[in-house]
């Protein structure tokens, strides 16, 4: 068989992203483990760089991470097993060892894409590590750790935390998935439904952490998006069923799509109906729109179908006063109807607000900013900023881009509020 | 696994008529039966109201007890059942089915199973208790 020669660097970049997260999920099931599992595998990719420039890169590169891997978490087994004494424990260790050379790791790789019975380890990986009695934030940085093969100061970057912080949050998640018997599998049916609603809502908090504007480093944003992407595409071949699993991957292309366009040349933000549509990504909105369409002819519209729906309507508008905000505006009703939330009613007012007058709008956004549910909330006090600007009340619109101004720490956003604040003060002055 | 579900209940001043005292008794029945008949069950018992209770610590070497809990709180410890189960989904499974759950809240908290040789009398009280249920 003939093998494009391909630098083995990059081949191992490559597969460490595809096929870390296999080969961990892998182990942790056999080891039950997740230290032992993440120091093999990492040994199985440095022997990677080692070997594979001199010897060349194998034939199944996924597999022989994972036997490598494999036989690495034995050394370190029969090493401890040196300076293990009981009796009972050198019984379990030569189970495990006989566990894991018993390991196919074609047979592995073969589960997701012939959509086996077989359990795809990596399922049960997704399961535990976004488990609900796991606080959220550890939920999110185990995730990335163990599954996407971030490494600990890039997540602690990512997520603006010390270092040393985000790996005691790691240390205790392990600790409490041992100590109080957090289990390693898919859950049972019944449980299903609320448990994948729990996955799904990491994954999206990890995209929008990258997608969203609340935290500074754009490359590190970037890596965010693109795993959080990358791990719904994973669920989505293991749970081809499951059409809020496709809907989420939908709703991530197509906003992800109009990333580039979101700031401008000096990092400013730049606004929805200012974006350059030119430059919107074409395929991933066409990749996108199809998922969309296929979940929604399962016929169990959830909320990040309908959200991706939402986005879609953007997506394919040729500006934004070609858009179809009365479209926009029922399906806001619809995800309101389905998950209430003050956010989406601000967002329901917005697209109200386009298709029928900014007064009409500004109705529902003070209705919300009367409830005092938002009022720590920026886009609150913008939305209605922006809405008051439109209907000429010019000074109670300063005095809302203020209070914005006061509850925002991102530079881009920032700039944009302090701009439109020095604008409407000059044409009052 | 062991767990135990500590359950976390509002006390009320106002005796629960003879009915709701029924159906309480009733549905706690129904659950210990449930998990005894599952394998599930080591212990359970209901405690009698915080305000039978008495709080002790040594203070400087002197014995000091006070009256009630420690800690005024909202929910009050109200009874347990130690389970022996597959995990925790399991264990939490079990505890949504606890009847004060809907009103009140389950605190799952596992067992920390201490080596032999440290819990010797802890581990033989154990047994017979297991053997009981």
């Amino acid at each position: 068989m003939f093998i494009r020669p391909e630098d083995p660097h990059a081949v191992v970049d490559r597969l460490f992203r595809e096929e870390q997260g296999r080969a961990v999920a892998t182990l942790i099931r056999v080891l039950g483990d997740f230290d032992l599992a993440e120091e093999a595998v990492q040994e199985a990719f440095i022997t990677a760089l080692e070997t594979w420039p001199v010897r060349g890169v194998p034939d199944n590169p996924g597999a022989w991470i994972t036997t490598t891997a494999r036989n690495r978490a034995i050394d370190r087994l029969r090493r401890r097993r040196v300076l293990a004494e009981k009796a009972e424990l050198l019984g379990r260790q030569a189970l495990i060892e006989e566990e894991l050379a018993a390991i196919d790791p074609d047979a592995a790789l073969d589960g997701a894409e012939t959509m086996s019975p077989i359990v795809d380890d990596r399922l049960r990986l997704i399961f535990t590590c976004c488990h609900p009695a796991l606080a959220m934030d550890a939920r999110v940085a185990l995730t990335l750790r163990t599954l996407g093969g971030l490494s600990t100061p890039a997540i602690a970057r990512a997520f603006l935390v010390p270092e040393a912080t985000l790996a005691q949050r790691l240390v205790r998640a392990k600790r409490k998935i041992r100590d109080a018997g957090i289990p390693y599998r898919v859950p049972d049916s019944h449980a299903l439904p609320e448990r994948l609603d729990g996955v799904l809502r990491v994954l999206y908090l990890v995209f929008n952490e990258g997608y969203g504007a609340s935290t500074g480093d754009r490359l590190i944003r970037r890596e965010l998006s693109a795993e959080a992407i990358r791990l719904v595409r994973v669920l989505g071949s293991l749970m081809p069923d499951e059409p809020e699993v496709m809907g989420l991957l939908a709703l991530m292309l197509l906003h992800d799509a109009r990333r580039e366009t979101r700031t401008g040349p000096a990092g400013e933000l730049v606004l929805l109906e200012d974006q350059d549509r030119e430059h919107w990504d074409r395929e991933r909105i066409a990749e996108g729109q199809a998922l969309l369409e296929r979940a929604m002819r399962m016929r169990r519209v959830g909320p990040y179908q309908l959200q991706a729906a939402i986005a879609a309507l953007h997506d394919e508008a040729p500006s934004a006063a070609e858009t179809d905000w009365g479209q926009i505006a029922a399906l806001y009703r619809i995800l309101g109807e389905m998950a209430p939330s003050p956010v989406v009613e601000l967002n329901r007012a917005v697209a109200v607000a386009m298709a029928d007058g900014p007064a009409s709008g500004l109705d529902l956004v003070e209705r919300i900013a009367a409830s005092g549910q938002l009022d720590d909330y920026p886009y609150l006090h913008s939305t209605r900023a922006d809405l008051l600007r439109r209907l000429g009340r010019r000074a109670e619109a300063a005095a809302a881009y203020r209070r914005a101004l006061e509850l925002t720490a991102n530079g881009p956003e920032r700039t944009f509020l302090e701009g439109r604040v020095g604008e409407l003060g000059r044409a009052t002055a | 696994m062991r767990y135990l579900l500590l359950i976390y209940t509002r006390e009320t001043d106002v005796e629960p008529s003879a009915d709701e005292a029924a159906a309480s008794h009733a549905a706690y029945g129904a659950f210990t039966r449930e998990i005894r008949e599952r394998g599930l069950l080591q212990a359970g018992e209901a405690l009698t109201p915080t305000s039978t209770a008495t709080t002790v610590r040594v203070q400087g070497g002197e014995i000091v007890a006070t009256d009630g809990p420690f800690a005024e709180t909202k929910e009050a410890l109200g009874g347990f059942y130690l389970i022996e189960a597959r995990d925790l989904d399991e264990a939490i499974e079990t505890a949504a089915k606890i009847p004060a759950a809907s009103v009140g809240s389950i605190e799952i908290r596992p067992i920390w199973e201490l080596p032999a040789e440290f819990a010797m009398a802890a581990g033989e009280t154990g047994h017979e208790v297991g053997a009981a249920g």
